[in-house]
């Protein structure tokens, strides 16, 4: 990969209390790629990202966005790199209180003063693209998960970010909706030139859309590589996860004491 | 809703909240457009003032014509001392009666002004000189009882 | 077991004072912040529908009917004195002092309260505000601050209207109904009340309950957890809270404002 690096996670370690999430990750996203974070639930996938999006604060380490470390910047800072981020949320928190147009205007309204009927034409425009420019002026309760989900991808990309981040797209989806929803991240990228990082446990989808793939599991990258490379991976954790098998490097059952003597039996001789 | 329907609302919100309060001030207060016009002060001091208070209406033939403004005990004489607030538009005549009296038997206390027949008014800051103290409803009883006492001896 | 009660007692306190200056802290960020709401006022205008003109149908009514009891009530106590021509400074005064005021402080924390802090709460767990944050919005700025100056707003503008329909609705019981004499209720009301020492001092009041209803109920909504349940909660402590404070900050406030009579 010979392209910029828009993204660089550099050592990072972060915990919540005592409980340490993430243990010296180092992750490189480049320009114009689309990279998926895998991991089983729990793994640290949604806090790498606020740590992206400088919800979160490093203990130790940085994060480096477009050049600047996100830690280091000041409120007003880190609103001016926000402003060049979407973030798609797992659910799409799209404004209930608001119409489908007011959801993609929004940020056009609060960011920009460009007249009313630009904003119309661009928030079309971008309704158009995710395939719903005729929900306009339905409320977000009259949409359906998936359409929800894209509605709220066109408002994420309303202002044509550099850098967009999704977390657990395809969760809640039909399969239909599903593929719907990924060949648009695949496709909204492109079109933008921008850059897309997909938090997601969905092994089938992501790896027909993303160009890089690292895998994270108790805090630490495991595996990374294309597509490809990790389809054929030898690694133990990758095959479990790939194909979803039961019992591997991440166990079944969580760590506890005897099973016979948690029942106050003796086992069966 | 419609942004035109819902500044509608919102206004006509505003305008009766702020009726309901100027219905109050006007209809069920005391807030009468003199209070917001020129005023001047006197002065009166009663030996004993009963029940009355400070923002008591000053009545002249019944009519207000302005308020209690503070009461105080003078230390030398020991009297009430009584700062009313007076609209301008009424002037009184240096030999004015001042004297508290109550509407009704049981009600507020209040001051009554009789003017004389004086050429020179009283100007902001003097003194009535002439007053006559609250009637208190004890004594009146007490002196009722002593004279009906000496009547049967 | 004695330790341990202590340490549990101690934990709550340590959590409650936690709590009081979050909340302290959440409420000078609204006021930092407040620029917003004012430049951009039809956000407020907004809010001002849903927390002022939404609660005017349970206040009117509310308060139509308090009015009457006044009026009932009043009369049946003072006619034993004789003095039934006082009914319409009894009504009067009580409204306008207290029950204007405190009543429908009372009924904009349930109405309005609740709503903001569900609405809230439900914002925060389907990561609308999270989502906000993302997007470079404040939302203190956006969403609270201008929920917070409707509440401030209308709460005297409902305490008003509150006092004036029960008025209203003692006079139509006392003077309508039963028969009070039409001109001594209207001239005994004026004689007693005051505009500055009752009517202003009412609405002092309100505008208080009002900073304090709504505080209570955006914050709660802003640190509910983000769950049904915690939502739920929220909403149930806005109510309590707003309530207990309302009644609380009554009293110190008529400690203060009706002393030496």
């Amino acid at each position: 990969m010979s392209s910029q690096a828009l993204v660089e996670i550099c050592n990072v370690n972060f915990g919540y209390d005592s409980r340490s999430i993430l243990k010296g990750v180092n992750l490189t996203f480049h320009k114009g790629k689309v990279i998926a974070i895998m991991g089983g639930s729990g793994c640290g996938k949604t806090t790498l990202l606020r740590l992206i999006g400088g919800a979160l604060k490093p203990s130790s380490g940085y994060v480096k966005v477009d050049g600047k470390v996100i830690h280091e910047q000041n409120h007003h800072g880190l609103y001016l790199l926000r402003r060049r981020m979407g973030m798609l949320f797992q659910f799409g928190a799209l404004f209930t209180d608001m119409s489908v147009y007011d959801n993609v205007a929004f940020q056009m309204r609060e960011h920009t003063d460009l007249p009313e009927p630009i904003i119309r034409d661009l928030v079309l425009m971008k309704l158009e693209a995710v395939g719903l420019r005729g929900t306009h002026h339905l409320m977000p309760a009259a949409l359906s998960g998936g359409m929800a989900r894209r509605v709220a991808l066109a408002r994420t990309v309303a202002l044509d970010p550099m850098l967009i981040l999704y977390d657990e797209p395809f969760t809640g989806l039909d399969p239909i909706s599903l593929s719907v929803v990924g060949n648009l991240i695949r496709r909204l990228n492109d079109a933008l030139g921008a850059t897309s990082v997909v938090v997601t446990h969905d092994v089938k989808e992501s790896l027909q859309i993303v160009d890089y793939i690292y895998f994270i599991a108790d805090g630490v990258v495991v595996a990374e590589g294309t597509p490809a490379e990790i389809i054929h991976s030898d690694k133990p954790f990758v095959h479990q996860f790939i194909h979803g098998e039961m019992d591997g490097p991440v166990p079944f059952h969580y760590p506890c004491g005897d099973y016979w003597q948690d029942l106050k039996l003796r086992p069966w001789r | 809703m419609k942004r035109a329907t819902l500044d509608l609302w919102v206004g006509i919100f505003v305008v009766a909240g702020l009726t309901a309060l100027t219905v109050l001030a006007l209809k069920v207060g005391n807030l009468n457009l003199y209070n917001m016009s020129e005023t001047y002060q006197l002065q009166a001091h009663f030996s004993n003032i009963g029940g009355l208070k400070s923002k008591a209406s000053i009545k002249s033939a019944g009519v207000v014509v302005g308020r209690v403004d503070k009461i105080t005990l003078d230390p030398e004489r020991y009297e009430a001392r009584v700062t009313m607030t007076i609209d301008k538009h009424f002037q009184f005549p240096k030999d004015t009666f001042a004297n508290i009296l109550t509407s009704g038997l049981l009600g507020e206390q209040y001051i009554g002004l009789i003017p004389g027949g004086d050429e020179e008014l009283l100007k902001a800051g003097d003194e009535i000189k002439k007053t006559q103290s609250a009637v208190v409803l004890e004594d009146l009883i007490s002196k009722f009882l002593y004279s009906k006492a000496e009547e049967t001896q | 077991m004695i330790v341990e009660n202590l340490r549990s007692i101690g934990h709550r306190i340590v959590e409650a004072v936690w709590r009081i200056g979050f909340a302290s802290r959440f409420f000078f960020m609204i006021l930092l912040y407040s620029g917003t709401s004012f430049r951009r006022f039809h956000l407020t205008v907004k809010e001002l529908f849903y927390s002022g003109v939404m609660s005017l149908i349970i206040i009117m009514v509310a308060s139509m009917f308090v009015g009457m009891v006044l009026g009932l009530q009043g009369y049946e106590t003072l006619k034993r004195y004789g003095s039934e021509s006082a009914l319409g400074s009894l009504v009067a005064l009580s409204l306008v002092r207290e029950l204007g005021p405190v009543l429908a402080a009372l009924l904009f924390a349930s109405r309005a309260g609740s709503a903001m802090t569900a609405e809230i709460g439900l914002m925060k767990a389907t990561e609308q505000i999270s989502a906000m944050e993302m997007m470079a919005i404040n939302p203190l700025a956006r969403l609270i601050a201008p929920r917070f100056w409707a509440g401030v707003i209308s709460m005297p503008l409902l305490s008003a209207l509150f006092s004036a329909t029960g008025v209203f609705g003692g006079y139509v019981v006392g003077v309508v109904l039963i028969g009070v004499d039409y001109g001594s209720f209207w001239s005994q009301m004026q004689a007693s009340v005051d505009f500055q020492h009752d009517i202003m001092n009412g609405m002092i009041k309100s505008f208080v309950f009002g900073i304090a209803v709504t505080a209570i109920a955006l914050f709660e909504g802003y640190d509910a957890p983000p769950t049904a349940e915690g939502v739920s909660h929220a909403t149930t402590r806005t109510v309590v809270q707003s309530s207990l404070t309302i009644l609380f900050l009554d009293f110190i406030l008529t400690a203060f404002m009706f002393q030496g009579e």
